[in-house]
């Protein structure tokens, strides 16, 4: 874990709600995601990081209360204190031959950094992205110009296959080796119990610290407490008592 | 000139007063990455019970103007896993004053607890938890009447040598009645204050924000308030006294001291920033040479 300062070079709204912020700093930044600190409040916000290169990071989020509201004001130049470094991710070396990554809303950005490191492995990758009309739809393109395969599903049907992203992969005449997913915790049940090969799943708790010390976002799996933020975010399908 | 921070708690040396209050600093080890321990006067260690428990249902924590809610409800390994294994591994990077948190749901379970911590060589101070406002028919129960927490320090002051510090509940009609009872049964020390019950709601979706409902509120908000109980115990006690509640900068540690506190306790404030302890320690040699302060200890209780 470290302390940082980072800067805002881009945070603009790409659907409705729901913005990608661009952040430059010192050094690499390791880690499942980042601990925001948003001036005005108590706690900090934990946002998963969707890509990252040397000294940049970027994160998708969406404004689902007060802070993030906060968040998705603030402009280019604006300088935030991040803890980087925290959360195990999704382990891209897990996966022998083919994967699937499923993602669900703002599920969808985590897989993105994980389908690039996939793709650096020489893996095949296919992707199941849902939302719930056209207009959420994010980082699709992005996802389509490295994945061998993607599948769009919605809800209401507006764009790709209608319905829930296990309607497309039951669309889906194929066998996979591992998957990956993230997103609402009933999808990623649903994937879990769907999908046969050993996978593993990206949990969302509510956090205090974010770093492992306060034991707020605690979970029950198969192999006893674990923490969401420092044992995870990502749990392997056999650990969960799902 | 050359700042003596350093402090003395019933024999135990601390180089200096911060210490990261129980629950808010897991078992230590979990932030030895983060930056040297040793720059911590002391630590007090996540609240032990004698089985492991796995705690309260999630969410535990929420979010308040200037504070938090947290209903952890004491998740912990046991304490032969704390004697066994937290402590010695801590002990390995960690030479400063180690403070088990005890609590339980018995007379017989404290003074188990008590004993076995007494027995664990990296252990030099016992914190009685008497406060936990988290979990039902322990904790808190045994803090909230004098007679009762006379009785939790009569029972583990009979299995201990070490310093006993009784942990006090701040959900009280009189904590000074409570903290004399404690000293008259033998305590060596008091830790005030423990979590204020507190609640928020989701007014969306109409339910406590907490699983559990309830959950002790502690943060800045609670400063003024945990501060005059620390006043006004440690001026009616003869016993030291370790100042709690919503301290998050040197000044505050100093307030708390001048209010009378030994040593001081910084809790909420590490889930915001993980180097609070060490960033406080080391503001407050600065903080000590604006006031004109030469040794921390010439200014307990002297307001």
């Amino acid at each position: 874990m470290k302390k940082e300062q980072y800067r805002i070079v881009r945070n603009k709204r790409i659907a409705p709600g729901t913005f990608e912020l661009v952040l430059e700093g010192n050094g690499n930044v390791d880690g499942e995601f980042v601990h925001i600190a948003i001036p005005g409040f108590y706690l900090r916000r934990p946002l998963s990081i969707c890509d990252k290169g040397p000294g940049s990071l970027t994160i998708v989020y969406k404004v689902v209360g007060k802070g993030t509201k906060v968040l998705s004001e603030m402009t280019e130049g604006t300088v935030l204190e991040i803890l980087t470094g925290l959360g195990r991710g999704f382990d891209p070396d897990a996966c022998r031959g083919e994967a699937l990554l499923v993602g669900g809303g703002l599920g969808v950005p985590p897989l993105y950094l994980l389908a690039k490191e996939l793709k650096a492995r020489g893996k095949k990758v296919t992707a199941v992205l849902g939302f719930n009309k056209a207009e959420e739809l994010i980082l699709v393109p992005q996802f389509e110009s490295i994945c061998d395969a993607v599948t769009v599903s919605t809800v209401d049907g507006s764009v790709g296959v209608k319905g829930f992203v296990t309607d497309a992969i039951a669309g889906m005449d194929r066998s996979y080796d591992y998957f990956y997913t993230c997103g609402p915790m009933v999808m990623m049940k649903a994937v879990c119990r769907m999908v046969e090969c050993p996978g593993e799943a990206s949990l969302e708790e509510r956090m205090g610290c974010g770093a492992g010390f306060c034991y707020g976002c605690s979970i029950e799996t198969k192999n006893g407490p674990r923490r969401v933020c420092k044992d995870g975010p990502v749990f392997k399908k056999e650990e969960l008592s799902w | 000139m050359v700042k003596d921070l350093s402090v003395d708690l019933c024999g135990v040396h601390l180089k200096n007063p911060v210490i990261p209050a129980s629950g808010t600093f897991g078992f230590g080890l979990e932030l030895s990455d983060a930056f040297d321990l040793n720059l911590l006067g002391g630590i007090s260690l996540k609240g032990t019970t004698r089985e492991a428990r796995y705690g309260n249902p999630t969410p535990r924590i929420a979010e308040c103007e200037g504070g938090m809610i947290n209903s952890v409800g004491l998740q912990n390994p046991g304490i032969d896993v704390l004697v066994d294994e937290k402590v010695p591994a801590l002990r390995r990077v960690y030479g400063g004053c180690v403070i088990a948190n005890i609590s339980g749901f018995s007379l017989d379970e404290y003074r188990e607890c008590c004993e076995k911590a007494d027995a664990c060589k990296g252990i030099d101070i016992i914190e009685v938890n008497i406060s936990c406002p988290n979990v039902h028919n322990g904790g808190m129960a045994f803090g909230t009447s004098a007679d009762s927490a006379a009785g939790v320090t009569a029972a583990v002051k009979s299995v201990c040598r070490k310093p006993v510090f009784i942990k006090l509940s701040p959900n009280v009609t009189d904590i000074v009645s409570i903290a004399r009872a404690c000293e008259d049964a033998g305590a060596d020390g008091l830790s005030l204050v423990n979590t204020f019950l507190g609640m928020r709601i989701d007014i969306a979706r109409r339910r406590p924000v907490i699983a559990n409902k309830m959950g002790g509120f502690s943060g800045k908000a609670v400063f003024p308030v945990a501060l005059r109980m620390v006043y006004q115990v440690a001026h009616a006690c003869r016993i030291p006294v370790m100042g709690c509640g919503g301290v998050a900068s040197a000044s505050d540690v100093i307030e708390m001291m001048m209010a009378g506190a030994t040593a001081v306790q910084v809790g909420a404030e590490n889930l915001r920033n993980p180097y609070a302890c060490p960033e406080i320690a080391e503001a407050l040699p600065h903080l000590m040479e604006e006031l004109g302060i030469n040794s921390l200890k010439e200014i307990i209780g002297t307001v």
